[in-house]
């Protein structure tokens, strides 16, 4: 056991904690806590694994931007102060098919690598990442960006109410119809 | 380096991913479950780029880059679905959605259908 391992065995079993603890709390508000804890172990075994710029996007991305949409969304949603009771469903089938598919994925990979040791490669900086996005990876980098951009108009049609549902009547930006109006044939009032 | 290690804790957080996703009725603790699922898939791809020696170097890597940003495009639109759920049923539990609705009355909408 070196070093590598033991950050690795307790980065990982900090990860593992916080996230029963995100599928098992009763404070929804918690939960998200938890999760930041989660996603901020696998950016410390990211980083034990030399995957420098991985780590800090994870930190960036996950930390700093998903989990504060999660928590915006508990919070807009229903941010109860203390324990709900109906959060869960009965849990045996979803315990059954959680525990047998994780532990067998871990069986399978203990099966597979064993106690074998690797070396580790050459540390994933901002630079050799970049060469390898911006020269290998570039056609699946454009098609990602238009992505981005297709889910961001997206969220914003979804969160429009006036615009994308059949049968909404067509508001006048500057003078909104009021409810009750009677329309002409035009659609106008 | 063992790649045991966090080989075997990936699989322990995808299998407490599926728990999640299966038990959870609230649909944003359903969507940290996901997160959690993806997160494991990442995890391997990184431990999979110190194992595997590709072709290309740091593949995984640039994987799990590509993957990172996927899931913060689905959290961005889940979100928006779940809002709008919570708009329209003020609940967003899960296992109240009705799988099929029933098509809107188009009795009191008739002056839609003309074009401006």
């Amino acid at each position: 056991m070196t070093g590598a391992d033991v950050l690795l065995l307790a980065l990982g079993a900090v990860a593992v904690g916080a996230g029963a603890l995100v599928v098992g709390t009763r404070h929804l508000v918690r939960a998200g806590l938890w999760l930041v804890v989660c996603l901020g172990a696998l950016a410390g075994d990211y980083l034990v694994l030399t995957a420098e710029l991985v780590a800090w996007v994870q930190v960036l991305i996950y930390v700093g931007a998903v989990v504060v949409l999660l928590l915006f969304a508990v919070m807009l949603t229903r941010a109860p102060i203390g324990a709900s009771d109906d959060l869960d469903r009965p849990g045996w089938p979803a315990a059954l098919i959680g525990g047998g598919s994780g532990l067998g994925l871990a069986v399978l990979l203990v099966d597979a690598f064993r106690w074998s040791r690797v070396q580790l490669p050459a540390a994933g900086t901002a630079e050799r990442l970049g060469e390898q996005v911006f020269r290998s990876w570039v056609l699946p980098f454009e098609v990602l960006s238009v992505l981005l951009l297709a889910a961001l108009v997206g969220a914003i049609v979804l969160s429009r109410t006036d615009i994308g549902r059949p049968g909404t009547p067509v508001a006048d930006p500057v003078r909104p119809v009021p409810a009750g109006t009677p329309l002409d044939e035009g659609g106008r009032a | 380096m063992r790649p045991v290690i966090p080989y075997v804790t990936a699989a322990l957080l995808f299998g407490l991913g599926v728990f999640g996703v299966l038990r959870r009725r609230n649909a944003v603790l359903v969507l940290m479950a996901v997160e959690l699922m993806l997160n494991a898939v990442n995890l391997i791809l990184v431990t999979a780029d110190t194992t595997v020696r590709a072709q290309l170097p740091h593949s995984g890597q640039v994987f799990a880059l590509f993957v990172i940003v996927l899931a913060a495009a689905e959290i961005g639109v889940g979100l928006a679905i779940v809002l709008q759920l919570y708009r329209l049923r003020a609940s967003v539990a899960v296992d109240d959605v009705p799988l099929s609705e029933p098509p809107a009355q188009p009795a009191a909408r008739t002056g839609d259908e003309v074009p401006r």
